[in-house]
């Protein structure tokens, strides 16, 4: 489905993967105006004489670049190809322990208690009966050794497997329609991916690592691994999912990191 | 340019290739990396433009053809000699010397290569094919790396060259004096 009709411009491509996600996009791209352009070179102008002063961070610049960073979501979006698969690699190459990483160190992970730990589901989902570890356990596995790529520029083999995202949310009812699927951590980490990207077949809510249970610095008992993403997009001990049309940024995006951040 | 060399400056700063090298904050772009990738993804539209109205304009006005071409190693050679030995004429600056010609040659092979590299960086995915091109996503990284060296070395040399014959810099603001009808076909 177009936005408008064709002959509009003749820059806009004619077939648009995911219109909603423009769509949603649209009034941030609106902002991009001259003035603001206008206002963005002047300060690249005036750089060179101030190397020594942070100018990114007035509010005005900000602005600038965020509506920029919001355009190139649409742009990755509209780049995206949903059937395109990410090179997979040999079980040999598989780094064990996975590399830890989140907002705090290694030893201020908490650590599920999966007695009382049960996966919500919300929003825009049917069934929304909470999933004990037993029945993630017996979902059909998939199993995907990839890399994950930091958006620092460093990376590492994994082999993660459980079940696969797509197959999940049509088990539980989930509108496919819809524009976004959110992830809170039990950390307080919540992140959200589009709905292309949920359904890219290289996308799973990962319960093992290697053949075994994922350890508890790696997300036990449930995260997510997408093959599509950045690894600042697979967030950790996940405690609820949720299916919704209202965007809701991430932990990361807040402070000003991409979301779409697509590979 | 000056803008994606800083901010890239800062985001190399998160991971670095070489231990031994660290970007001092004072000559990066933006106050933590996240400000840098942003810098980058917006400067990246800039270059982007430039870059396809230059060469789109290079290409089919036949400048570059004109301003680039011939070159060969001996007229090269023969440019360095002369200007070691401060011998290179300078009276006609509407044609490029030999040196000069396989330098922007070079430079813009360069860039061209650096936004293959950068691409491959940005979508290791979806241009899967680019990151094979430099083996693979370290080897793009490392591409990138080199990409930026070269191209700040050129700038480096270019402008003190430049600040050695100052009438250039007007001619390369303005546009510089006509051709007259015989330095063109020297």
């Amino acid at each position: 489905m177009l936005l408008r009709p064709k002959t509009v411009s003749r820059f806009r491509p004619t077939a648009t993967p995911d219109a909603s996600i423009l769509a949603e996009h649209r009034s941030v791209v609106r902002e991009i105006n001259r003035r603001g352009i206008l206002r963005g070179s002047l300060t690249l102008g005036a750089l060179p004489l101030l190397t020594g002063c942070n100018v990114s961070d007035r509010d005005a610049v900000q602005s600038v670049l965020r509506s920029v960073s919001a355009f190139n979501d649409a742009v990755q979006a509209w780049l995206f190809d949903p059937n395109k698969l990410a090179r997979t690699y040999d079980a040999s190459l598989v780094v064990r322990p996975p590399r830890f990483n989140a907002y705090y160190e290694i030893e201020d992970v908490r650590p599920i208690d999966i007695t009382s730990w049960k996966l919500e589901l919300s929003g825009l989902i049917a069934e929304k009966a909470p999933w004990t570890i037993d029945q993630l356990y017996a979902f059909p596995e998939q199993e995907i050794i990839i890399k994950h790529i930091c958006v620092e520029g460093w990376e590492y083999i994994g082999q993660w497997s459980g079940p696969n995202l797509r197959q999940f949310l049509t088990r539980v009812g989930a509108d496919m329609r819809a524009k976004y699927v959110v992830f809170h951590g039990n950390d307080d980490y919540m992140e959200s991916i589009d709905m292309a990207s949920a359904l890219h077949p290289q996308t799973i809510l990962a319960t093992k690592y290697a053949g075994e249970p994922i350890g508890d610095p790696y997300g036990y008992p449930i995260r997510l691994r997408t093959a599509v993403k950045l690894g600042y997009k697979n967030p950790k001990w996940l405690r609820a999912i949720e299916v919704t049309n209202t965007y809701s940024g991430g932990f990361w995006e807040d402070q000003g990191f991409n979301w779409f951040a697509g590979m | 340019m000056i803008v994606m060399i800083m901010s890239g400056w800062k985001i190399y700063n998160d991971e670095v290739i070489f231990g031994f090298l660290h970007f001092p904050d004072a000559i990066t772009l933006g106050v933590w990396a996240q400000h840098a990738l942003q810098w980058h993804f917006f400067g990246m539209w800039i270059l982007m433009l430039n870059g396809l109205v230059y060469l789109g304009y290079g290409l089919f006005s036949g400048r570059f053809r004109r301003m680039l071409l011939p070159v060969s190693p001996r007229s090269i050679i023969r440019d360095v000699v002369a200007a070691l030995t401060f011998k290179l004429d300078h009276s006609d600056i509407t044609h490029y010397n030999a040196v000069q010609k396989a330098m922007y040659i070079g430079v813009i092979l360069i860039i061209i290569v650096q936004v293959v590299s950068g691409l491959a960086i940005w979508k290791p995915v979806q241009f899967s094919t680019l990151v094979w091109l430099f083996y693979d996503f370290q080897g793009a990284r490392l591409a990138h790396f080199i990409g930026m060296a070269l191209i700040v070395g050129f700038v480096i040399v270019h402008v003190a060259l430049a600040l050695l014959v100052p009438k250039t810099i007007l001619a390369m603001l303005t546009g510089g004096p006509r051709r007259s009808s015989t330095s063109t076909h020297l």
